[in-house]
Formats: structure tokens, C-alpha cells, sequence
């Protein structure tokens, strides 16, 4: 009883953090909120015995992404005014779309009972289960060379912002290194023989 | 306890949040790409959920990948994002209309 109370508290956080991301007027805020949604989820993960990715969530998306948006947020100066001229009129719309998508989904899960499929508890896990050690046995094995090309997205990509956002800043004097180290004395100094001059 | 179905409307909701954002936040686009985080986190509760419920581990490896790509793809987003501001000065979606040939 107690774990699905608090699964519907968490739950009611989370959808109203959401509804807080998609109609905060600050993108700061929506940042903020969206930081609470990742938290949420995460607790929820915990209950469903996924420990790792409730884990990786949190360090990663709100370590590492969310920082990402909120430093991007705050370094570009923005009229948010500007961004609500004119949106109020497309709230029927998105209603009704998010509506057509619970609606296809609830019938899913209520009408259709998921095709018949009765998963209403959860298989037990062995006492000495690890989540980890399940999920890193899976990964280093069965899925090593997918994992070969997550790093190499990962690569991939910080490559490409690094490359992206590089700025040569016009009128700097940085130096050049390959000229300096190539550089030889002969090149620079001239030696002007002459025969010496009378004193006048 | 928890049930699948519980699980499952959960995410369910979370995804149309998530559509309705992107028609409410037409113009913004960094609240867009925050609402396409959104969604995959809603997709990655799926694989959660379907993880546990069937006892196969390979969802949550999936979700493991999705994570991996997402910050990929935000990483690259938010970039493209700062050298767009530098040189137009502003992240109005219905101002790049550059490519229109």
C-alpha cells in the first residue's frame, strides 16, 4: 500500500512539474522545473528496481544536461515577452492533440488490457539481485560493440560543439607556434661586414 | 503495488504534456528542445516499466543508449543554438527562414 501511495505522489509531482515546463513564461523557470521532472523520475525508477538509470538520471541529466540548458539559458539574451505574442490562440490545438494522445493510449491500457497481457505484479527478484551488476553483465557482453558506438557518438558529438561554438576573435594577437619554433637565427640577424671608418 | 498499466498512463501523460508544449511554445526554441526531453524521458519510462514487468534487462540497456543519445543530441542543439544567437541576435523559430532557397 505504502509503495503506491507513493508512487501516485511522486506521479502528481511529476505531471504538474511537466505542466510547469511547457506554460512557465520564464525558460529559466521551465529549466528549474524540468530538473524537478528528471528528480521525480528518478525516484520512480527506484521503485520500479531500475537503481542505475534512476542514478544515471539524476548525475547525467540534471548533472550534466540541465546545467547545459540553464548556462545556455542564461548566457543568450532573450525577449521572452516577444516569444508569447500570439501563442494563446494555439492552446485549443495542443489540447486537443494531447488529448487524441492520452485517449489512444488509455484505450490501450484500459479498454484493450494491453492485448491481454496480465503484468499486474511485478516478477519477484532473487534476494542477492544487483541491478548493476545485471545491467553491466548485459552491456559488456551481449551489447559491447552498440556500447562501442555510444562512445563514439559521445565523441562525435562533443567534437562537434567544441567545433561549433569556436570563435577566432578578430584583432587578438595569439601566437603562432610552428613560426616561432621554426624560426632561425640566420633569418633574423643580418651580418653586414664593413671596414672600419676614420674618426672625422 | 505498482502495476504496469500505472506505469504506462504515467508516461502516457507525460507525452501528450510534452506535445501540447511543443505547439504552446512554438516560437521558443530552447523550450522545445526541453520538451523533446520530455518525451524521450516518457519513452524511457516505457522501457522501464516493460524492463521490469517482463524481467528482460534489454529495456534498460535501451533506456542506457537513449540517454547516451539525448545528451548527445542536446549537447549538439545547444550549440548550434549559441552560434545561432551570435549571429542573428535572436532564437525566434518563425525568424530562420534562411534555407528557403
Amino acid at each position: 500500500m505504502f509503495p503506491t501511495i507513493l508512487f501516485y505522489v511522486f506521479a502528481a509531482v511529476l505531471i504538474l512539474a511537466a505542466l510547469g515546463v511547457i506554460l512557465a513564461r520564464n525558460p529559466v523557470h521551465s529549466a528549474l522545473l524540468l530538473v524537478l521532472c528528471f528528480f521525480t523520475s528518478a525516484v520512480i525508477w527506484l521503485m520500479l528496481d531500475a537503481e542505475f538509470l534512476g542514478i544515471v538520471l539524476v548525475l547525467v541529466y540534471v548533472g550534466a544536461v540541465m546545467v547545459l540548458f540553464l548556462f545556455v539559458v542564461m548566457m543568450l539574451d532573450i525577449n521572452i515577452e516577444e516569444f508569447r505574442k500570439g501563442l494563446a490562440s494555439y492552446w485549443p490545438l495542443a489540447a486537443a492533440v494531447a488529448g487524441f494522445v492520452v485517449f489512444a493510449i488509455l484505450n490501450v491500457i484500459v479498454v484493450r488490457q494491453l492485448g491481454g497481457m496480465s503484468l499486474r505484479v511485478a516478477p519477484a527478484l532473487p534476494a542477492d539481485y544487483s541491478n548493476t551488476r545485471a545491467l553491466g553483465t548485459a552491456l559488456f557482453t551481449r551489447y559491447a560493440y552498440p556500447a562501442q558506438v555510444a562512445a563514439v557518438i559521445l565523441l562525435v558529438a562533443s567534437v562537434a560543439a567544441i567545433v561549433l561554438t569556436l570563435r577566432r576573435r578578430k584583432g587578438g594577437k595569439p601566437q603562432n607556434i610552428a613560426l616561432q619554433v621554426a624560426a632561425r637565427a640566420r633569418d633574423r640577424v643580418r651580418i653586414v661586414k664593413m671596414a672600419s671608418e676614420k674618426r672625422p | 503495488m505498482i502495476s504496469l498499466a500505472h506505469v504506462l498512463t504515467l508516461s502516457g501523460i507525460l507525452f501528450a504534456i510534452a506535445v501540447a508544449g511543443v505547439f504552446l511554445n512554438r516560437k521558443n526554441i530552447i523550450v522545445l528542445l526541453m520538451c523533446i526531453e520530455l518525451m524521450l524521458l516518457a519513452v524511457n519510462f516505457n522501457f522501464v516499466a516493460f524492463s521490469r514487468f517482463l524481467g528482460d534487462i534489454g529495456g534498460q540497456i535501451f533506456v542506457f543508449f537513449i540517454l547516451t543519445v539525448a545528451a548527445a543530441e542536446s549537447a549538439i542543439g545547444l550549440a548550434i543554438l549559441v552560434v545561432l544567437f551570435r549571429e542573428r541576435r535572436s532564437i525566434n523559430v518563425e525568424e530562420l527562414d534562411q534555407l528557403r532557397g
